[in-house]
């Protein structure tokens, strides 16, 4: 290829550089100031596409498209607003992740909103007006609209500055960002402040989706992908930093676009397709930089941000009561498949919520004792699914030497990207396993001679004993109380106690001699182990594996699954999961618009127990046996 | 002389957690006066002070501040009632210059109750007060001494035109040229009119600059008189603050 189409296609990924630095300089300020992770700004990006879009056709004309485009971004801006004060406000003082769960009961909602105000099918905006024609670069054809979104980048970048250093409003801003606490103690009105950073940063996330219209149509599938995009653009770059996401949103649309116009190589007389690597290339890229440099391109040591919310109180060992109610929960499964012998669909529907309690347990392990946010688990129950399904494919194996491989191979994975991981922490760690997470994914997907690709392995079905559905049970009920069993062994063991430690105060615990990154390091290679259980066992119950069922999707269920229990109990999870798995079940069935209902059912959970369900009830008991 | 009460604690109580930090602490800070809480680490003088600031998450009983019921207000009204607060560990924003943390402190003129302004201030009487801030007025708070930010966060509040200043710690940590400093500036502050409710562990320091004393132990106050009275008393000195 000719070093001009190389250059033109690099003209062509710094235009989509500058929407996805507006949507990612949005998602740092508000993270900045707020400490809230959005998963709902790319949400709003989506609806800034389908309100711009449909102005432009229904206004026409110039108005309709620039005009259109100013208007949706102040209405986002609104939206955001209103989120703010109506839901945000309120949970300020719980747990971050809590925060983050109800922004993805938001992601839930306002898919579903979109689909019932504008249809299923892509919405197509006009062409610019104004901009219709081409300007001739390097003997090629380029859009002026794309020439238009090169500059439109740098400028907001440059009012962004502006605004951050010159206003009080920014000052302001830079100063939340530290310690907002003491911004109030000196007469700050945190809550407007909060709010107005939050319509802004909507707003920019508007009017990034918004400036799309010319270029792609507007899909209900864009949430997503946006945010992804945004969260590793704001990570590469560095938290916080805005000119750090335009660097980093100009490295991953260049990174992006160069591997499409590379196309198939020959290295060494292999035909490699570059062009495949566009799925998995931000996420490399985010790895390499996270590893290299924790903090982002151009970002700093995150300052240690107070913690509003109250302290936690410490894990016990479970009392009589709540020790016979589990002995009771294994009675009522094992005695599950007689009971149920006539609606043979309670036991599929059991091993699902086995599966999903199990998983769930494994994330909990590192997410609250561990303190270690995973946003990647899917990575193990997918390398345990597909190590199980792929062994029976190639090699025949039959069932059990399967699911021995299964935990194996999940842990060998989790003990190569914890090993990584482990050397940061917060939302760093965080986009890290995600980062693994999605390249584990991508391998799956594009590896198509051995993996089977976007079709998966098909045809696992459970052999002799274990081949009807009671035995299956039994099974899946035994592997995965003997998990948890052991997940709350190594809790109370001086592991667990060191774990916790090292998540509580990282310093005193290496002062008293315990390798803080080693025990983290082993715990995320544990939790990986126990999710390749689960993974094994759901390629087995599904009788078939595929890269849809191990994505970023099932990651963020098993968030939702262990923060809807509570993440400081070791009963949350198993709670939090059983509730999302029947609820998810008993929702689809009813409606299309089940994501919404079950994001409403979220956002109220979320607003009625700030701790998570079993959190919440123990609140409630402890109040009551503190009444006077 | 019968001076207005400023600050008025009674039955005062926090918790961090399930723990009880303070036990029904009852204090008065009176006008133009300055007071300092005393006690050893760990006494609760700094949690007294974030309670009537509003910065604990659970606390109970009443606060009064130049006549009004301050106990459930956010630490935001509490501030733009005329209170001001500088903290131990001194929270200086320090991705910010000398100027912009002092911007950020900012508020409109204040009146006492009675009508007389409370003194207004700006970064250049700031500066004429604290001289070695003016010479870094461009740096960024992480790079000035840890006296400097002490300075720093005194003017921060004071930028804030307050009526009565929560003075948590301020000989902690600082060089004792530093500490003299501080001691003189309180000195300034009090002839302005303003009242302050010091913490201290330095009975020397408090000795210079206080009126009256409260001693703190274990959450609960265990003596309160004028500092005299404490300066002639060796065995309430040596129950409460020896350490």
């Amino acid at each position: 290829m000719s070093l001009n189409s190389l250059l033109f296609q690099a003209l062509d990924g710094l235009a989509a550089a500058s929407g996805l630095f507006f949507v990612a300089a949005g998602l740092s300020l508000i993270f900045g100031v707020t400490r809230i992770i959005n998963i709902a700004h790319g949400s709003l990006y989506m609806l800034g596409t389908y309100v711009a879009a449909t102005l432009a056709n229904h206004i026409g004309g110039a108005l309709g498209f620039w005009g259109g485009i100013l208007t949706t971004a102040v209405l986002i801006g609104l939206i955001g607003a209103v989120i703010e004060v109506v839901l945000l406000r309120r949970i300020y003082r719980a747990p971050e992740l809590f925060q983050l769960l109800a922004t993805f009961a938001l992601v839930l909602v306002i898919n579903d909103a979109t689909l019932w105000t504008w249809g299923p099918e892509d919405v197509l905006g006009p062409r610019a007006p104004g901009l219709r024609g081409a300007v001739e670069v390097l003997g090629r054809y380029l859009p002026s609209y794309d020439v238009f979104l090169i500059a439109a980048g740098p400028v907001v970048l440059i009012a962004l500055h502006f605004v951050l250093i010159r206003t009080r409003f920014g000052r302001l801003i830079r100063a939340a960002t530290q310690d907002r606490e003491m911004l109030g103690a000196l007469g700050v009105n945190q809550a407007l402040l909060f709010t107005s950073v939050f319509a802004l940063g909507s707003l920019l996330s508007g009017l990034g989706g918004a400036l799309q219209i010319a270029r792609e149509p507007a899909n209900l599938l864009m949430d997503l992908t946006v945010i992804s995009d945004a969260f590793v653009v704001v990570v590469v770059g560095g938290m916080g930093s805005i000119p750090g996401a335009y660097l980093a949103a100009v490295v991953i649309a260049e990174v992006k676009a160069l591997c499409i116009s590379i196309g198939v190589v020959t290295i060494a007389g292999v035909a490699v397709n570059v062009s495949k690597l566009t799925l998995v290339a931000e996420f490399l890229v985010m790895a390499l930089v996270l590893i290299a440099r924790p903090y982002g391109l151009l970002g700093r040591a995150q300052s240690m941000v107070r913690a509003l919310a109250e302290p936690e109180d410490p894990l016990r060992p479970a009392g009589p009561a709540l020790k016979l109610l589990g002995a009771a929960a294994v009675v009522a499964l094992a005695l599950l498949p007689l009971l149920a012998r006539n609606s043979p669909y309670a036991l599929v529907l059991g091993i699902d919520v086995l599966i999903a309690v199990l998983f769930a347990a494994s994330l909990h392990f590192i997410m609250g004792p561990g303190g270690m946010h995973s946003f990647g688990h899917a990575a193990y129950f997918g390398l345990g699914a597909y190590a199980a399904a792929l062994l029976v494919k190639w090699f025949a194996l039959s069932m059990p030497p399967a699911l021995i491989a299964a935990p194996v191979v999940a842990l060998l994975g989790a003990a190569l990207f914890g090993w990584f991981a482990v050397r940061l922490s917060g939302v760093y760690l965080a986009m890290l396993t995600l980062a693994f997470a999605q390249i584990v994914w991508s391998i799956v997907f594009q590896w198509s001679e051995v993996t089977g690709g976007s079709n998966g392995v098909l045809g696992i079905w459970p052999t002799a004993p274990f081949d009807n559905r009671a035995a299956l049970f039994w099974l899946t009920a035994a592997l995965t109380v003997v998990g948890i069993l052991l997940l709350r062994t190594f809790l109370f063991a001086p592991f667990g106690y060191a774990m916790r430690a090292g998540r509580d105060s990282p310093l005193r615990a290496e002062a008293i001699g315990i390798d803080v990154k080693r025990v983290h390091w082993i715990g995320f290679t544990i939790a990986g182990a126990v999710c390749g259980v689960a993974g094994g066992v759901f390629a087995f119950a599904k009788g078939s594996i595929s890269p849809e069922t191990i994505d970023v999707s099932r990651s963020i269920n098993g968030l939702v699954m262990v923060l809807l229990g509570g993440i400081q109990t070791l009963s949350g999870p198993i709670v939090g999961a059983s509730v999302f798995a029947l609820l998810q079940d008993t929702i689809m069935r009813q409606t299309e618009y089940w994501r919404a209902l079950l994001g409403g059912v979220i956002l109220l959970l979320v607003l009625a127990f700030p701790a998570g369900i079993v959190g919440g009830l123990g609140k409630l008991g402890t109040a009551w046996r503190r009444r006077p | 002389m019968n001076r207005e009460i400023m600050l008025e604690a009674e039955n005062l109580s926090a918790w961090y957690g399930a723990a009880r930090i303070l036990y029904d602490l009852a204090f008065e800070v009176k006008r133009g006066e300055v007071v300092a809480l005393m006690g050893r680490n760990g006494a609760g003088k700094s949690t007294t002070m974030k309670a009537v600031m509003g910065l604990m998450a659970r606390r109970e009983g009443s606060v009064r501040f130049n006549g009004r019921d301050i106990s459930r207000l956010e630490a935001y009204r509490i501030a733009r009632l005329g209170l001001g607060f500088t903290p131990e560990d001194r929270r200086i924003f320090s991705d910010l210059t000398v100027v912009e943390n002092l911007d950020v402190g900012r508020q409109d003129p204040r009146k006492f109750a009675d009508g007389t302004p409370a003194p207004a201030w700006t970064p250049e009487k700031l500066f004429a007060l604290f001289p070695n801030l003016a010479e870094r007025r461009h740096h960024l708070g992480s790079q000035l001494s840890g006296g400097e930010q002490q300075m720093l966060t005194v003017a921060r509040t004071l930028m804030g035109n307050p009526l009565l200043v929560l003075l948590d710690e301020p000989s902690e940590g600082v060089a004792p040229v530093i500490v003299e400093q501080m001691a003189n500036t309180i000195v300034e502050l009090k002839a302005q009119g303003l009242s302050l409710l010091l913490s201290e562990q330095n009975l020397h320091f408090a000795a210079l600059v206080s009126d009256r004393v409260y001693l703190l132990e274990k959450g609960h106050i265990c003596w309160h008189g004028s500092m005299a009275d404490l300066l002639d008393n060796a065995e309430v000195q040596r129950s409460f603050l020896t350490v």
